[in-house]
């Protein structure tokens, strides 16, 4: 479970350009559900999923994650929950030209020292499932948009994180591949995980997988809607 | 400690990787890198291997040579000389030499004629340095002749070739008995061009010459440990000369090293973004870096080492010897005694290696300490 308490974030402050991202924000993350965070450019969203996601710091405000108050701990501590905890998919998927796909997925695996082995182990099994196995060996810019993002989801789940943290999935995929991502989430969130996401898209914030849509508007969360979970 | 160092073979298979990646610029860099290292091996194992070779052939010469001087001027000894020496308490074995410098107009070069105290050479006989057989075509009973400072033309048949291990002191070198030697020069009878002493204890040698100091104040006494030093000093300074010169092929190298390590390209910074995002932590990414400069720098000091190596022991230092042997027209040629000291590699590594390592790292620590956020906002 993640509890974000009176969250503010502010970027250049002291200076001219003074920019408060976050006003505020109170909120809960249900754990092994699929929660989308929701709302306009600059209405704060993608920092507010660096806050939770342990990428940045709140100004001000208190991050607890099962209970536990992080927001204070050093960078290091921080970067051991942030690879142990979370994982990551990002919008232009950020994967390392160069490097075939096997060997993008087994990165967040380095710092832990994990056995190469055991870590391309888990990678093909990923691969596996989610039918990307054949491609194990293909450098990431061969890849289509839809096996990037694949691969980006199998590096997400490398270390086997309790929470999933995906900025604006879709953004990259047609509609076809967007309603397969969902699938996708769907059944980490069934086998327990949880799934935090930003979006604005309507396929995204309207699917039936996803539990909870928190919107912001201006720093602020302004409505929280509850879904019950169906099969999409 | 067993995944501390799985996570080190994790970031070294990443640096490979990274630096298999970008194949161009960490060739270029490896190219260059390893030509200087090539070229600091070259002339310091060089100039070490002349020193010990030097050391090794004074190793045979007497303690002390005698000089006799007028008006700081080098002159003959007089006969008499050598018996008041004789009387000197420590000096083993007492010699008087015969030698002289040779002009051959033929093949505008110098000759050392000298008179061989320790073989017996039969009257209108030479022995002759390996330089003269390879370039008069000399070997053994050929004849030759040699037009002497009066004027007179004088023949000698060559007995014996002198073996090329001596070639670094003997390659110019005409032995001949005393008496075709006087009469060839000229000599005026019971002088000596000087004389070599031979003392017994080491620790006595420079009594010995303030002794000879007291007892013949026109002379000079040379130690062979001053014979050294002049040859250590020669070599230090035609080193010093060559890097001096090299410094600013150095200077360049340093400048062009500096701008390829530490110059992160955008593509470099997106990745340290990437990996800060996925759970990588600052000192994983330094640590990444620091792999990577020390990598190149240890593969190129390798093969610039060894390439060294080969290019002074084996293909007889061919690039820069007109440089640090020195001038002459009998060039002696040598093989040097392959040696390595370990105190010259570990200076070398320390200077080429340590340095690279550390321009890789200094810029690196901005871009490793940016936010994991950045990525999110790329």
């Amino acid at each position: 479970m993640l509890e974000l308490a009176n969250i503010r974030k502010v970027f250049n402050q002291g200076q001219h350009n003074e920019y408060w991202a976050l006003k505020g924000i109170d909120l809960e993350i249900p754990p092994a559900q699929v929660s989308v965070l929701k709302g306009p450019s600059g209405s704060g969203k993608t920092t507010l999923l660096t806050i939770l996601g342990c990428l940045a710091r709140p100004t001000e405000g208190r991050v607890r994650l099962n209970r536990e108050d992080i927001s204070g701990l050093p960078e290091r501590f921080l970067t051991e929950i942030r690879r142990r905890t979370f994982g990551f998919i990002f919008q232009q998927f950020n994967l390392i030209r160069g490097l075939s796909a096997v060997e993008n997925i087994i990165l967040p695996g380095y710092p832990g020292g994990t056995p190469r082995a055991q870590l391309l182990a888990r990678a093909e099994a990923l691969l596996a499932d989610l039918q990307l196995a054949h491609r194990r060996d293909a450098k990431v810019e061969w890849l289509s948009g839809g096996e990037q993002q694949r691969v980006a989801i199998c590096r997400a789940l490398i270390n086997d994180p309790e929470i999933l943290v995906a900025d604006e999935p879709t953004a990259n995929l047609d509609s076809k591949l967007s309603a397969e991502f969902l699938l996708i989430l769907h059944r980490l969130a069934e086998s327990g995980r949880t799934v935090i996401l930003t979006s604005h898209d309507p396929l995204v914030v309207e699917s039936a997988v996803v539990d909870r849509v928190y919107s912001l508007r201006d720093g602020l969360l302004i409505e929280v809607q509850h879904a019950r979970r169906a099969a999409p | 400690m067993k995944p501390w160092i799985e996570k080190q073979h994790h970031l070294i298979d990443f640096t490979a990787q990274s630096l298999a990646r970008r194949k161009g610029k960490s060739l270029g860099l490896l190219v260059v890198y390893t030509l200087l290292v090539f070229v600091l091996a070259s002339v310091s194992l060089y100039t070490h291997a002349l020193r010990n070779e030097a050391t090794r052939i004074l190793a045979g010469t007497p303690e002390i040579v005698l000089q006799r001087l007028i008006a700081g001027r080098h002159d003959l000894v007089p006969p008499g000389y050598v018996e008041r020496i004789g009387r000197i308490r420590g000096v083993q074995k007492i010699e008087g030499r015969l030698w002289g410098y040779y002009y051959d107009s033929v093949l505008k070069a110098n000759y050392t004629f000298m008179v061989a105290a320790d073989r017996e050479i039969a009257p209108g006989e030479i022995v002759v340095g390996p330089a003269l057989e390879r370039t008069r075509g000399l070997s053994e009973g050929n004849g030759i002749s040699f037009r002497s400072y009066s004027g007179e033309l004088h023949t000698f048949i060559a007995a014996e070739v002198l073996p090329h291990e001596s070639e670094l002191v003997s390659a110019d070198l005409v032995l001949m008995n005393e008496a075709d030697f006087r009469r060839f020069f000229a000599y005026p009878a019971g002088h000596y061009t000087d004389v070599a002493l031979w003392v017994a204890n080491p620790l006595e040698v420079r009594n010995v010459g303030v002794k000879l100091l007291d007892a013949l104040p026109d002379s000079r006494p040379i130690l062979r440990e001053e014979v050294l030093r002049t040859y250590a000093s020669i070599f230090d300074w035609r080193e010093g000369m060559m890097l001096a010169l090299l410094s600013a092929a150095i200077l360049a190298f340093g400048i062009f090293a500096w701008e390829k390590a530490a110059g992160l390209s955008a593509e470099e910074k997106r990745e340290i973004g990437i990996l800060k995002a996925i759970g990588w932590e600052t000192g994983d990414v330094i640590a990444m870096k620091f792999w990577e400069g020390f990598l190149v720098s240890l593969l190129a000091f390798l093969i610039g080492y060894v390439t060294a190596y080969l290019h002074v022991f084996h293909f007889e230092f061919t690039l820069f010897a007109p440089v640090l042997k020195g001038w002459a027209v009998l060039y002696p040629s040598f093989a040097l005694t392959p040696q390595i000291d370990g105190l010259q590699v570990a200076t070398l590594f320390v200077f080429t290696v340590l340095p690279y390592t550390a321009a890789t790292l200094v810029p690196i620590w901005r871009a490793a300490t940016t936010d994991p956020d950045t990525v999110m906002r790329s």
